[in-house]
C-alpha cells in the first residue's frame, strides 16, 4: 500500500460522507469537499517530485486465470495530469463556494464535485484498460449528475440525458476497441501490452478505441452534447466541460502512445497510430476544430461561445494525437506530446475563461446573452483584466502567453518532413484566425460600449472568494508554459519534450519562420476584423447573412440527429414493438400456445372457468406425469 | 440446516393459514431466512457440505430429496433468493382482505425458489420450481392489476409449455446418461452423453429452460405478467425464479456440451433478439412497469451471451460461468429493487403512465435517489453489481479471440464475438429507455400527480436499502461473489468437468 491511494480515497470519502451524513448541513458539506480537493492537490505536488509508482495491490475480480486488478500508475504523465486535475479542481471548488452560496441543493452539488474528482483521478491513475473504463463511466455519470443539477429545468434534464447517451454511443465503440486490443496486445495492463503487428485489425481496434475519445472529448460527429452541457452550473462547466473530463479522451489516447516501451526504453506507442487510424483521427480533430470555431462565431450565449471554443481546442489536441502516427510529418513522435502540452496550458486558461464568465453571469443577475451585456470593463475591472489575459492565451498572443507555445507546437506538427504545408496545416491556420476573431467579438460586445440591459447596468465586481481563483488562473495562463525554477518540478516537461524556452528549435529556420509568420498573421487578422466589425454594435451585423445563419444553427447537425433519433430509433422501436405484439406473440409462438390455450379452454369450461383450479390441476398434473414417466421408464 | 431455509417459509405459510398474523409471520420467517442464508454462505467456504441432506424417497429409479450447496453458483443463487424474498415480502403492500392469500403465495414462491436452487437432485430441482410457479399464476390472476386475466393465462400457458418441453429433455437426459439416478453428482460423474442424443437433448433443454427465462422468441409472456403481477410477485419471479432456467442450463451443461456447442450460432441470434429486438420494444413502452418488465427480458440476453461463450469454447472459457453467475445475482437484485420502487411510485402518485408523471424528485427525493441507484445499476454503472457482471460477460466473449492477420477482417470473429459486438449496442439501448423513464418520472417540473406525493418513510426504505447494499457490495468488490464460484482449492464442477 502506498500513500498514492489517498489521491483516490480522499475525494471518495468526502462524497460518501456528504451523501450519508452532511445532506442537511450544506456549509459543512462544502467545507469537506473543498478540504479533500485541496489535500489531494498538495499530495499531487508532493508526488510530482517523488519516484514513479506502479502497483496493483487490489484484485477487483478474478475468474479462473483471469484477473482484473485495480492498480495505480503514477508516472511522469499521470503526475502531470494530476496537477491539472487537482489544481483546476481546487480553484473551481473555491470559486463554487461563492457561486453556489445560495443554492438550495449545495450539499448535492459538492457531493457531485467530489464524485467527479474521485472518478477523474481514477482515469488518470489507471494502470489498465478495465480500470480506466470503470472510471471513464463514472466521470460520465458525475457529469450527468452535475449537468442535471437543476433537474427541474427541462433543458437541464434533457442536456444531462443527452450527454450521457452520446457518451454511451462512444463507449460502445470504445469497449469493442478495448476487447480487440486485449486480443491484439495480449494484455489489458498498459505496461504489459505488446506492440501488435500492423494490419487492418489494428487499424480497426485503434479507431474503435478512439470512439471513446470521440464521445468523451466531444469530437465531431459526437460533439453535440458539449454545448448543451452548459446547462450545468458554470463552475462545473469550467472544471468538467473545459479543463479536465473532456480532456480525458486526449489523455487516454496519449496513455497508449506513452506505453509500449521497447528494449531500449523508447516509447513505441505512436506506432499504433502509424496507419490509416492516425490520419482519420487527425482529420476528425481538424474538422472538429474548424466546424466548432465557425459555430462559435455566431453564438450569443457567453458560455456557448466558450463551449464551442473548447470543442475547437480539443480538436487541435486530437489532431496532434492523430498526427503522432503520421510518419510523413516531421514531428511524428512528438506530435502527441504537443497535444498533451496544449491540454495542459488549455486547462488553466479555459478554466479561467469559464470562471470569468461565471463571475460575469453572477454579476449580471444570471444574464448569459452577450448582447444584453456591454460596458462591463468599467464595472468589473479585475474580472475584465483576468478575462482578457485568458482570452490572450486562447488567441495565442506570441511569446507572452502559454497558449502560444502549445499551439505553435501543434502547428509545427502539421508540417511535413521537408517543412511542406499539408492540408491540415491550412485547417489549423484557419482555426488560428477564427479563434481571435470570435474571442474579440466576445470581448468587444461584453466589455466595451454601453450596458444593454438592466442586469449589466447593475453589475458590480464580484467578491474575493471568486476573484482569488481568477487571479491565480490568470497568472497560470501566462506562466504555465514556462519552467518555474526552484520548486524542483518541471511541469511543462511532463508533457512536452520540447522546452518552450528554446522555442523555434526546428532544424530548418525557414519552417520556424513559416509557423511564426502564420500565427502572427492569423492573430492580427482575427483581432482586427473582430474589433472593427463589432465595435459599438447593438446587434450582430452578420446575423442575417445566409452563410452565417448556417454557423448560427450549428450546421443543422442537432436537427439532423433529432430526425435520426425520431426515425432510426423511435419509429423503428414502434415498428418492432408492433411486430413483437402481433407477429411473434400473435401468430408464431401465439399459435402454438393457442392450441394449448384451446386445450385450456376445454379445461376451463370443464372446470367452470377458474384459473386457480386450472393452475392447481396443472401443477398437480405435472407432478403426476413426472412421477408416472419416471416410474414406468425405469 | 439447509432444510430450514425451505421449511421456515413453508411453516410460516402453514402458520398463516392457521391464523397467525400474516405480515408479521411472513416478515419474521424471511428475515430469519436472510440471516441464516448469510451465515450458511459465510461458513460454506470452509465446509462445502454444510447442512447437506439426502433422503431417499424412491429407490427405483433412485430419487432423493437431497439438498446441498453444490457449488458457488448454488450459494450465490441461495443468497439472491433469501435477499429478494425478504425484500419482496417486506415491501409488498397487500390489499386489505387478502392478506392470507398474498403472504402465503409469496412464501410458497420463496420456498419453491430456494428449494430449486438447493436441490441436488434433478427431480426435486424441477418439482420445487413447479411448486413456486403455481402461486405465481394465482397471484397474477387474482390480485394482479390491469389486464390480469390475460396476463395470467399467457404466463401459465407459456410456462406450462416450457416446463413440458423441459421435462421431456430432462427425462431423455437421465435415460441417455445411463445413470440410474437423478442426483447431480451421479449424473455429472456419468460424463457426457453419446453424440446423437446430445443434439436433441440440447435443443429441448434450450427451448424448455429458454422459455422459462424468456429467451427470444418465447418471451412475450414476461412483460405483461410482470406489469400486472403484484409487486412482490414480479420481484420474486423476475428477480429469482426466472434464473432457474439459466441455473439449470449452466448446471447440466457439462453433460451436453457438444450438443449445445452445435446450437451456439442459433443461440447467439436468439439472444441478440433479446438484447436488440426486445430492447427496441422496451424503448417504445409508455408505462413504467411494462418498461421494467421488458427490460428484464432484454437483460437475460447478456446472461445467455456468457452461456454461449462458455458453450462455444467447449467449457474452457474460465470467465464465462462466473460472469453469468454475477450477472444473474446483479440482475435479480436490481430488477427486484426497480419493481419494489415502481410500486411505491404507483402508490405515491396513482399512476405509472410515463406521460402523467414528472418532477417527482422534488416531492420524493429519497425515492428518486433509490430509484436512480437501481436504474443506474441496471444500465451498468460501475460500482454497482450489474457492471461487474456485464463487463465480465463481454470479456468472456473475447477470452479466446485469436486474431489472424492474413484473414479478411470479418472472418476473424466467431459467432460469439460477433454477438458480443452487437450485444454491446444494448448498452446504448438500455441507457436510452432507462434515462428517458427517469427523466420523465423524476425530473422536470412537478405535475399534479407528483406535486404532493409522499416520500418513502424510514421503514419503507428498508427493503430497497438492503437491495442497494447488495448491489454496492458486489459492484465495488465482485470478488465477494466470485470467491464462492472459484475458490482456489475447489474449482467449480462445470468447468473442471468439461476441460477435456
Amino acid at each position: 500500500m502506498n500513500e498514492a491511494w489517498l489521491l483516490l480515497i480522499l475525494p471518495l470519502a468526502a462524497a460518501v460522507l456528504i451523501q450519508l451524513r452532511l445532506k442537511r448541513i450544506p456549509a459543512l458539506a462544502a467545507a469537506v469537499s473543498v478540504l479533500s480537493v485541496v489535500l489531494t492537490f498538495l499530495l499531487s505536488l508532493i508526488f510530482a517530485a517523488s519516484d514513479t509508482v506502479d502497483e496493483a495491490v487490489f484484485t477487483w475480480a478474478a475468474a479462473g486465470d483471469f484477473t482484473i486488478k485495480i492498480g495505480l500508475q503514477l508516472d511522469k504523465l499521470s503526475k502531470g495530469m494530476m496537477i491539472i486535475v487537482t489544481g483546476v479542481g481546487a480553484l473551481v471548488h473555491i470559486f463554487s463556494l461563492a457561486y453556489m452560496k445560495d443554492d438550495e441543493a449545495k450539499a448535492r452539488y459538492f457531493c457531485g464535485l467530489s464524485i467527479f474528482m474521485f472518478s477523474m483521478t481514477g482515469i488518470v491513475l489507471a494502470n489498465n484498460f478495465v480500470m480506466m473504463f470503470i472510471f471513464w463511466e463514472l466521470v460520465g455519470f458525475s457529469s450527468y449528475l452535475l449537468i442535471g443539477h437543476w433537474y427541474q429545468k427541462d433543458s437541464a434534464a434533457e442536456a444531462a440525458k443527452k450527454a450521457f447517451l452520446v457518451n454511451r454511443i462512444g463507449d460502445f465503440g470504445f469497449l469493442i476497441g478495448i476487447l480487440m486490443l486485449w486480443g491484439l496486445a495480449g494484455s489489458l495492463v498498459f505496461d504489459q501490452m505488446a506492440l501488435p503487428a500492423q494490419g487492418p485489425l489494428l487499424t480497426a481496434a485503434v479507431l474503435l478505441v478512439f470512439c471513446g475519445a470521440l464521445g468523451k472529448s466531444a469530437q465531431f460527429p459526437l460533439h453535440v452534447w458539449l454545448p448543451d452541457a452548459m446547462e450545468g452550473p458554470t463552475p462545473v462547466s469550467a472544471l468538467i466541460h473545459a479543463a479536465t473530463m473532456v480532456a480525458a479522451g486526449v489523455y487516454m489516447l496519449f496513455r497508449l502512445q506513452f506505453s509500449f516501451v521497447d528494449a531500449e526504453g523508447i516509447r513505441q506507442g505512436w506506432q499504433l497510430f502509424a496507419n490509416h487510424s492516425g490520419e482519420i483521427i487527425a482529420w476528425i480533430g481538424g474538422i472538429t476544430a474548424l466546424l466548432a470555431a465557425l459555430m462559435a462565431t455566431q453564438q450569443d450565449d457567453i458560455k456557448k461561445i466558450l463551449a464551442y471554443s473548447t470543442l475547437s481546442q480539443l480538436g487541435y489536441m486530437i489532431m496532434a494525437i492523430g498526427l503522432a502516427g503520421h510518419t510523413e510529418t516531421g514531428h511524428a513522435n512528438l506530435a502527441g506530446e504537443s497535444g498533451m502540452f496544449h491540454l495542459y496550458t488549455h486547462a488553466w486558461f479555459k478554466a479561467l475563461l469559464f470562471l470569468g464568465s461565471g463571475a460575469i453571469i453572477y454579476a449580471c443577475h444570471h444574464e448569459q446573452n452577450i448582447w444584453k451585456m456591454g460596458g462591463l470593463a468599467k464595472r468589473m475591472k479585475a474580472t475584465t483584466l483576468t478575462f482578457v489575459i485568458g482570452t490572450a492565451a486562447l488567441m495565442a498572443v506570441p511569446f507572452l502567453t502559454s497558449g502560444f507555445y502549445s499551439k505553435e507546437e501543434i502547428l509545427l506538427a502539421t508540417l511535413g518532413h521537408d517543412g511542406g504545408m499539408t492540408p491540415l496545416f491550412f485547417v489549423a491556420a484557419f482555426v488560428a484566425f477564427l479563434t481571435p476573431f470570435y474571442m474579440t467579438r466576445l470581448l468587444v460586445v461584453t466589455f466595451l460600449g454601453k450596458p444593454r440591459s438592466h442586469g449589466a447596468e447593475e453589475a458590480k465586481e464580484v467578491g474575493g472568494l471568486m476573484l482569488v481563483p481568477l487571479v491565480i488562473l490568470a497568472a497560470l495562463a501566462i506562466a504555465s508554459a514556462f519552467v518555474i525554477e526552484g520548486i524542483g518540478i518541471n511541469i511543462p516537461a511532463m508533457f512536452s519534450a520540447i522546452d518552450p524556452r528554446s522555442h523555434g528549435h526546428h532544424p530548418d529556420s525557414a519552417v520556424t519562420a513559416l509557423v511564426l509568420g502564420t500565427s502572427f498573421a492569423a492573430l492580427f487578422a482575427g483581432v482586427g476584423l473582430g474589433y472593427f466589425l463589432y465595435k459599438d454594435r447593438e446587434t450582430d451585423p452578420l446575423e442575417n447573412n445566409d452563410l452565417f445563419q448556417v454557423f448560427r444553427n450549428k450546421f443543422y447537425i442537432d436537427e439532423l440527429y433529432l430526425k435520426i433519433v425520431r426515425i432510426g430509433q423511435d419509429c423503428v422501436a414502434a415498428i418492432i414493438h408492433f411486430f413483437d405484439e402481433f407477429i411473434i406473440n400473435g401468430l408464431l409462438v401465439g399459435g402454438l400456445s393457442r392450441s394449448v390455450g384451446g386445450l385450456g379452454n376445454l379445461f376451463r369450461r370443464m372446470q367452470s372457468g377458474n384459473l386457480q383450479i386450472y393452475a392447481l390441476l396443472f401443477g398437480g398434473g405435472i407432478l403426476l406425469v413426472v412421477y408416472l414417466t419416471v416410474f414406468f421408464t425405469s | 440446516m439447509l432444510a430450514f431455509l425451505i421449511l421456515l417459509p413453508l411453516c410460516a405459510a402453514i402458520a398463516i393459514l392457521g391464523g397467525f398474523s400474516a405480515r408479521g409471520t411472513a416478515v419474521l420467517a424471511t428475515g430469519a431466512n436472510l440471516v441464516l442464508g448469510l451465515i450458511l454462505a459465510a461458513l460454506w467456504s470452509n465446509n462445502p457440505d454444510i447442512g447437506s441432506l439426502s433422503l431417499q424417497v424412491l429407490d427405483k429409479p433412485a430419487i432423493h430429496l437431497s439438498l446441498g450447496l453444490f457449488d458457488g453458483m448454488s450459494v450465490t443463487m441461495m443468497l439472491l433468493s433469501v435477499i429478494v424474498a425478504f425484500a419482496a415480502i417486506f415491501s409488498g403492500k397487500c390489499p386489505a382482505g387478502s392478506e392470507k392469500l398474498w403472504y402465503v403465495s409469496c412464501l410458497l414462491i420463496a420456498a419453491g425458489a430456494i428449494g430449486a436452487f438447493l436441490s441436488t437432485d434433478l427431480f426435486f430441482f424441477y418439482a420445487f420450481h413447479e411448486l413456486a410457479l403455481i402461486p405465481t399464476f394465482l397471484m397474477i390472476g387474482m390480485l394482479g392489476t390491469g389486464d390480469r386475466k390475460e396476463a395470467a393465462w399467457k404466463i401459465t400457458i407459456y410456462l406450462a409449455f416450457g416446463s413440458i418441453i423441459l421435462l421431456a429433455g430432462l427425462l431423455w437426459l437421465v435415460s441417455a446418461s445411463g445413470a440410474n439416478s437423478f442426483q447431480f453428482d451421479v449424473l455429472l460423474a456419468a460424463g457426457t452423453i453419446p453424440e446423437p442424443a446430445q443434439h436433441g437433448i440440447a435443443a429441448l433443454l434450450l427451448v424448455g429452460f429458454g422459455t422459462l427465462v424468456s429467451l427470444f422468441p418465447f418471451h412475450s409472456w414476461a412483460a405483461p405478467a410482470y406489469a400486472s403481477a403484484p409487486a412482490p410477485v414480479s420481484m420474486l419471479h423476475a428477480g429469482v425464479l426466472k434464473k432457474f432456467g439459466l441455473f439449470g442450463l449452466l448446471r447440466l451443461y457439462p453433460m451436453v456440451s457438444e450438443g449445445i456447442q452445435s446450437w451456439v450460432p442459433l443461440l447467439v441470434i436468439l439472444l441478440l433478439g433479446n438484447i436488440l429486438w426486445v430492447g427496441m420494444v422496451t424503448i417504445n413502452q409508455k408505462r413504467l412497469d411494462s418498461m421494467l418488465g421488458n427490460s428484464s427480458v432484454m437483460h437475460m440476453g447478456y446472461i445467455f451471451l456468457a452461456f454461449a461463450a462458455l458453450a462455444e469454447s467447449g467449457g474452457a472459457n474460465d470467465i464465462a460461468l462466473p460472469a453469468a453467475v454475477v450477472l444473474m445475482f446483479a440482475h435479480g437484485i436490481s430488477i427486484a429493487m426497480l419493481f419494489a420502487l415502481s410500486d411505491r411510485i404507483q402508490q405515491a402518485t396513482g399512476t405509472l403512465e410515463l406521460r402523467e408523471l414528472g418532477g417527482l424528485a422534488k416531492a420524493a427525493p429519497r425515492l428518486a435517489f433509490l430509484f436512480g441507484l437501481a436504474a443506474m445499476a441496471s444500465i451498468g454503472l460501475p460500482g454497482l453489481a450489474n457492471f461487474a457482471g456485464e463487463i465480465m460477460v463481454f470479456l468472456s466473449g473475447f477470452r479466446h479471440w485469436t486474431p489472424a492477420y492474413d484473414l479478411p477482417l470479418g472472418q476473424n470473429f466467431t459467432a460469439v464475438q460477433l454477438g458480443t459486438i452487437c450485444a454491446l449496442w444494448g448498452l446504448v439501448i438500455s441507457a436510452v429507455y432507462m434515462l428517458r423513464a427517469y427523466r420523465q418520472t423524476f425530473q422536470g417540473k412537478p405535475v399534479p400527480a407528483t406535486d404532493n406525493a409522499k416520500d418513502l418513510s424510514c421503514c419503507e426504505r428498508m427493503p430497497a436499502v438492503i437491495l442497494a447494499i447488495a448491489l454496492l457490495v458486489v459492484g465495488l468488490y465482485p470478488n465477494s461473489i466470485l470467491n464462492f464460484i472459484n475458490p482456489p482449492e475447489r474449482p467449480s464442477a462445470p468447468l473442471s468437468q468439461s476441460d477435456n
